[in-house]
């Protein structure tokens, strides 16, 4: 079942637009890896999806129902979260306040501060630490547990890599398997292909604004995606 | 091809057709002005000399706030300073009154050097309210002061408005003319000092701080030539003020809603941000106060609803509204780029 | 002994000067707004207090009951209806809306109440005192607004690190965009930060208008007080506004012993010490 679709998504920065008709589906319990040059686009595909850009109404769908004017607090409310690009603590909170934050928009569900310290037990050992006293790795998993405990059905995750040394990465992206067993699921949003392609069902390719190439990983070939990313 | 052939021709110009018909505008208005007193009697000087105060010192504030960023809410402290300090440079060092409103524009410069070294200390909002504080200061300790007549004022004595002029028409004539000369100082000095490099360099401080300070605007020093510049202004304005009033106390001359509040309105409701903002401001504020002269606390309600509804709907005020429908600029202080 | 007693006033009365400043760094804190209108604010609410106080023919202290739930709703009214309009990247919308706020407020109460001073009256209780020696006292009135400015002030720290709410205002003030990530309505958290800032300072209100007369014009030096405890005091920190406060009453109380025309002089010049060699204020908090 189709869980999110944008139908010709456009959004501008001002008179700057940064997406040109952007279809993309999603089903429920997918992991889908959006990859892409810097300025593809990616990041304001999930922003616009969060309600933090404006979109037309009708062009966003989610489980079938329009969400695109919605603010970003309707849309959490409704289920998706949003790890945003440079994980985004909140500096003055401590790293359970952080947490804690996910809580604001009311929703029930399996993620608890016990089950997001569970899944990154150094978290537990800092929470009363100020959030900015944590190394980038800490952060990056204090922001995806901070967006957990929203209770998401869809989490969609922003540049989670970036930044980070290669063993970081490999630990932070080991906790989606376990994320997606909870039934949530998944948009990527990643600079780093293969990273992308080894987690994702589903690929989309943007580039300048528009999908220039869509499928399962196993069928796309290096030159297609070298194609559609690079354009050249 | 070649890379020049690419690039449409342009020219660069600052004047535009209305700001040529507005420069021979000006000159008409400054020559009727200047024969006024041959031809309409003396009835309505007073009210010029007030105009021109008042639009004097929304220009300054308009410098400072519009173009600097420093949104001062203590400009009376210049006032005050101004009207005291030519009751001193006359009463006390015997100065003939008109050097001695020059004289007063220095010293209201020379205090305000310690003041913005103390009030550049806070930012944005925090800066207002400094400035404010700062003018109560200088309310309270020329309060304290025996030889300029303590908390209840004192007047100008008779013999110094006998050496302005004789008589009572010759004085406000004399009047006029300074009042005439620091309004259309004041607008000319504004006008050349956005021209210059430094005012070029306070639309980008305008514009943005961070990015200002990037490419290379020393942003305090700017600011601070600026807070001068107002301030020296702004004293002889004060001074000028006091000649004509002539009568001064610590309320009357540091009082926030006279010589601040009505300028901040003028210059909001005209279009702050540009030099011809505050002509139309001043239009409206004294077009407005003609018509509810009777009601007294109700037109301070509606001058300042008015500015809250602009700042919120309008924020470059009318002049901006003006500007943008009929593309004018009366006061070419802009370059534009124009395609053959 | 005059000395100690007046330093001991101005210490106590500081408490007051505590409550107006806690309710400026509230709104400047969640939103970066200042608000020019804060000290016509704190004005309008001992109107209301009179006003409570006359037709109900209650006391000053029993007012209260009306005059804090009426100014949080007109406080929350007032951010949602005029002043969220004014957030954004730019200080000048909120500055000179908050300004012309100030002036409309000054001139609708003229228009009300005319420019006569007004003064609550709470009977014996304003100046009985407990004696400490035979020569030293300290007025239950004094004593009284002292112990209010430290509830409220505490209530107030619990409310900011021990709560939800408490914590979407912290949330928002560090990172608006994030916040609405979050759930956090920040349009509702706004309004919610100005009702209680107003709900605070409309306790001061009171007590303040039970110490000394008031009139329509009283607001802008309302303002300068709250304005000089949160910078003596330094950003961010609610015991440092405390401590502000005192400092401030001392001030005023140190100036009004030596010459009576010197009260709020002295503050002001307290004030601009505590600028010069501590910018930051004497117990900063927030890296602005």
């Amino acid at each position: 079942m189709t869980l999110l679709a944008t139908l010709g998504l456009t959004a501008f920065y001002g008179d700057f637009q940064a997406l040109f008709g952007v279809d993309l589906t999603v089903a429920e319990g997918e992991a889908v890896a959006i990859i892409g040059a810097n300025g593809a686009g990616k990041s304001t595909l999930l922003r616009t999806i969060s309600g933090l850009l404006p979109a037309p109404r009708e062009r966003i769908l989610y489980r079938g129902q329009a969400i695109g004017a919605l603010p970003p607090a309707d849309i959490v409310a409704r289920g998706v979260a949003l790890v945003p690009e440079g994980r985004r603590l909140f500096p003055s909170l401590s790293v359970e306040e952080n947490l804690l934050m996910g809580q604001q928009c009311g929703r029930k569900g399996p993620w608890t501060l016990d089950r997001v310290y569970r899944l990154f037990p150094m978290l537990r050992e800092r929470r009363r630490q100020p959030a900015t006293s944590l190394s980038g790795g800490q952060q990056q998993m204090a922001a995806i547990g901070r967006a957990l405990m929203t209770n998401p059905e869809l989490l969609l995750c922003d540049e989670i890599s970036l930044g980070l040394a290669p063993v970081i990465i490999r630990d932070v992206y080991a906790a989606l398997p376990g994320i997606r067993g909870e039934g949530t699921t998944l948009i990527v949003v990643e600079q780093d292909v293969n990273r992308a392609l080894g987690i994702a069902d589903r690929v989309y390719c943007l580039q300048e604004g528009r999908v220039t190439l869509e499928g399962r990983p196993s069928d796309l070939t290096r030159e297609q995606i070298k194609l559609a990313y690079f354009g050249v | 091809m070649t890379a020049a052939a690419q690039i449409p021709a342009y020219r660069i110009e600052r004047s535009t057709r209305a700001s040529r018909l507005a420069l021979v505008g000006f000159v008409v208005a400054v020559v009727a002005l200047l024969s006024l007193p041959l031809w309409d009697g003396e009835d309505d000087l007073g009210s010029i000399v007030e105009i021109c105060y008042m639009l004097a010192l929304a220009q300054c504030w308009n410098l400072l706030a519009g173009y600097a960023g420093l949104v001062s809410v203590g400009q009376q402290a210049f006032v005050g300073i101004g009207g005291y300090a030519l009751f001193a440079f006359t009463i006390l060092l015997g100065v003939p009154p008109i050097p001695a409103v020059v004289l007063a524009g220095i010293a209201a410069a020379v205090l305000a050097f310690p003041t913005a070294l103390i009030v550049f200390r806070l930012r944005g909002a925090y800066f207002a309210i400094g400035t404010w504080v700062v003018a109560e200061v200088f309310r309270g300790v020329m309060g304290q002061i025996r030889a300029l007549g303590t908390g209840t004022g004192m007047s100008l004595p008779v013999a110094i408005s006998r050496a302005v002029a004789e008589s009572r028409a010759g004085r406000e004539i004399v009047l006029y003319y300074t009042g005439l000369a620091i309004g259309i100082g004041t607008v000319l000095m504004v006008f050349f000092w956005l021209r210059s490099r430094q005012g070029l360099a306070l639309t980008a401080i305008r514009d943005s701080e961070t990015a200002a300070g990037s490419v290379g605007v020393n942003n305090e020093r700017t600011k601070l030539a600026v807070y001068l510049i107002a301030a020296l202004a702004t004293g002889m304005i004060g001074a000028l003020i006091y000649l004509e009033k002539l009568r001064i106390s610590p309320d009357a001359a540091f009082d926030v809603i006279d010589w601040t509040a009505d300028v901040i309105f003028i210059v909001v409701i005209g279009g702050i941000g540009s030099i011809e903002g505050p002509f139309l401001g001043a239009l409206v504020f004294f077009g407005l106060r003609y018509l509810l002269a009777d009601y007294g606390a109700w037109y301070m309600i509606l001058l300042g609803a008015t500015a809250v509804v602009i700042m919120l709907r309008a924020p470059r005020g009318l002049w901006g509204l003006l500007a943008d429908r009929f593309d004018i600029q009366l006061f070419p202080v802009h370059r534009r780029v124009r395609l053959r | 002994m005059d000395w100690i007693n007046a330093i001991i006033q101005g210490a106590l009365i500081g408490g007051l000067y505590a409550l107006f400043a806690a309710g400026l760094s509230l709104m400047f804190g969640v939103m970066r707004l200042v608000n020019i209108a804060h000290g016509d604010l704190i004005v309008l609410a001992s109107y209301l207090a009179l006003v409570v106080v006359e037709t109900l023919g209650l006391s000053p202290f029993v007012s209260l009951a009306i005059v804090v739930p009426a100014m949080f709703v007109l406080g929350y009214a007032l951010q949602r209806g005029l002043l969220n309009f004014t957030l954004g990247g730019d200080i000048l919308p909120p500055l000179l809306v908050t300004f012309g706020l100030s002036i409309i407020i000054q001139n609708a109460l003229l228009e009300g109440f005319s420019a006569d001073d007004q003064k609550l009256q709470v009977g014996g209780f304003e100046t009985a005192s407990i004696q400490i020696t035979d020569q030293l006292a300290i007025g239950w009135f004094p004593a009284a607004i002292f112990l209010t400015a430290v509830v409220v002030i505490a209530l107030l720290e619990l409310l900011l690190y021990r709560t939800a709410l408490g914590r979407a205002f912290r949330a928002t003030s560090d990172d608006p965009d994030t916040a609405k990530l979050y759930g956090v309505r920040n349009q509702h958290v706004f309004a919610l930060a100005t009702g209680i800032s107003l709900a605070v300072i409309s306790i001061a209100a009171v007590f303040l208008a039970v110490r000394t007369t008031f009139d329509p014009a009283s607001g802008p030096a309302r303002l300068i007080f709250a304005f000089e405890a949160v910078i003596i005091g330094g950003l961010g920190s609610l015991w440092g506004t405390l401590a502000g406060g005192v400092v401030l009453g001392v001030a005023q109380a140190i100036g009004a012993q030596l010459n009576p025309g010197w009260e709020t002089l002295a503050g002001h010049v307290a004030f601009l010490v505590v600028l010069v060699i501590r910018p930051r204020g004497l117990f900063p908090k927030l890296a602005d």
